[in-house]
């Protein structure tokens, strides 16, 4: 069973819509779960955490008790650490924190904090949020989540706040200068693009995940 | 490289994507699903789905609507066309719908702006803009207005004060729609485009006036007299010979504006 995390941050329609289409289209049944429950997640083969909007809003994962049953359910134990997936606020939740609501910590699961775009670079004004189709680069040739992606992709991004780079960096997208597109270590992995609106590129990563 | 975005948009009256021919005729054009997945399939880099007729039809309609055509559509899809409240976004938003596009409504209540951006995020909140130029004023862009119900009334709001009130109220997106250059094929409002996003930092969404690829390639461009658009809706690119959106951004990147290829 796949749990897909709702904490009240946006829509999870088109994350479970994708997730659903691929399953069907594998012959597989639906075990796409949506939930706020800490039992369901130690129950999960899998975790999706999506989320657009506030970083704020992630305060009701560790209010729910979720935030403790993610550390314990991807925590390295042999045999048992689960695949994990953060998508874009759910990535930047994977980091200590977000300069966006500086009191609500992250998983801390990597190190540093995210940040919001510069308002100028390379001596020119740069608009934020950065929204629209952009391009992964500097591919970790050992990505699990990004296998049969090349190079030069397009995703697509909405957002104002940024991971910087990082050991843990999977790849990178350059808006006001280079950020973590995906982070992946291990069973633990986020991206800061929307895969389910990111056409085939975005199906495939989600399929190299449901197949992990 | 983040790219310049082509948005195709789908007229929908009565469950049925319309589109007019030399203003007056309206003729059938074909199923709403069926023509969202051609687009994107095409290339398209979002799909806009306006349903120009949901205010005097209800809601049904439409839900049914962007149900069958966000179902499998695995690009941005944004719905507008009678959202008048909180929870009609949500019901939008529950049908499949990645963002709602606002206009009169936003004009009569600008709190609505806030209210669907604080459960669903700034992201999903597009402020359409209808607006002609001032023919009284010695600025007539500066001082361009706002018109509301499909650009039947005028408003008396400065188009550049709205673009930004609606920013500090949270919109995600504004569509720019010039009534000047609307349905003339003769090109966007590149002065108009270019002084509302000068204005505002979120994404400004030219729209009015395409005829050619060069039209497209010049309300993109951040050069002298270009229109500094992020995005640009092309409602009629088959009007003009061109096929589909791969064509057009093909013809597009040509001129060095970058384009999301292949896609």
């Amino acid at each position: 069973m796949i749990a897909v995390i709702d904490y009240k941050a946006g829509n999870l329609t088109s994350v479970v819509k994708a997730l659903r289409y691929l399953r069907a289209e594998a012959n597989q049944p639906d075990d796409i779960l949506i939930t706020q429950s800490p039992d369901d997640v130690k129950q999960a083969d899998k975790i999706v955490l999506p989320g657009v909007g506030h970083f704020q809003a992630t305060q009701l994962l560790t209010d729910l008790g979720l935030t403790q049953a993610i550390r314990e359910a991807v925590a390295p134990t042999p045999g048992n650490a689960k695949p994990f997936l953060g998508i874009c606020v759910g990535l930047q939740w994977l980091y200590e924190g977000s300069t966006e609501a500086p009191t609500t910590p992250g998983l801390a699961h990597f190190p540093a904090h995210c940040e919001h775009f510069p308002a100028r670079y390379d001596n020119a004004d740069l608009k934020s949020p950065h929204v629209g189709w952009n391009s992964l680069e500097d591919i970790r040739p050992d990505s699990r989540l990004l296998a049969n992606i090349a190079p030069g992709s397009f995703v697509y991004y909405t957002h104002s706040w940024r991971a910087p780079l990082s050991a843990d960096t999977a790849a990178t997208t350059s808006y006001g200068g280079p950020f973590t597109a995906a982070v992946e270590r291990s069973n633990v992995m986020g991206v800061q693009f929307h895969p389910e609106k990111s056409a085939a590129t975005g199906l495939q990563l989600l399929k190299n995940f449901l197949t992990l | 490289m983040l790219t310049k975005r082509i948005i195709a948009c789908l007229d929908v009256r009565s469950g049925r994507v319309v589109k007019g021919v030399q203003f007056l005729d309206i003729v059938d054009a074909g199923d709403p699903a069926e023509l969202a997945h051609r687009h994107a399939l095409g290339g398209a880099d979002e799909i806009v789905l306006l349903d120009i007729t949901a205010t005097h039809e209800g809601r049904g309609t439409l839900l049914d609507t962007v149900k069958r055509s966000a179902a499998n559509l695995f690009i941005p899809f944004t719905v507008g066309g009678g959202i008048r409240s909180a929870e009609d976004a949500a019901a939008v938003f529950d049908a499949g719908a990645d963002k709602v596009s606002i206009n009169s409504s936003a004009i009569a209540r600008p709190e609505l702006i806030a209210e669907i951006g604080s459960s669903f995020g700034a992201q999903a909140v597009v402020v359409a803009i209808d607006a002609r130029r001032s023919t009284s004023s010695a600025d007539p862009i500066g001082d361009a207005e706002v018109y509301v119900f499909g650009g039947r009334k005028p408003t008396g709001i400065r188009v550049i004060d709205w673009a930004v009130e609606a920013e500090q109220r949270g919109a995600g997106e504004i569509l720019l729609t010039s009534m000047n250059t609307d349905g003339m094929r003769n090109g966007f409002d590149c002065e108009l485009t270019r002084r509302v996003s000068e204005a505002v930092q979120i994404p400004v969404i030219a729209s009015g006036g395409a005829g050619s690829a060069a039209h497209f390639a010049y309300v993109f461009s951040h050069a002298s007299g270009g229109g500094k658009a992020d995005a640009a809706l092309a409602a009629s690119i088959f009007h003009f010979g061109i096929t589909d959106s791969r064509a057009l951004k093909y013809q597009i990147a040509a001129t060095d504006i970058p384009m999301r290829l292949p896609c």
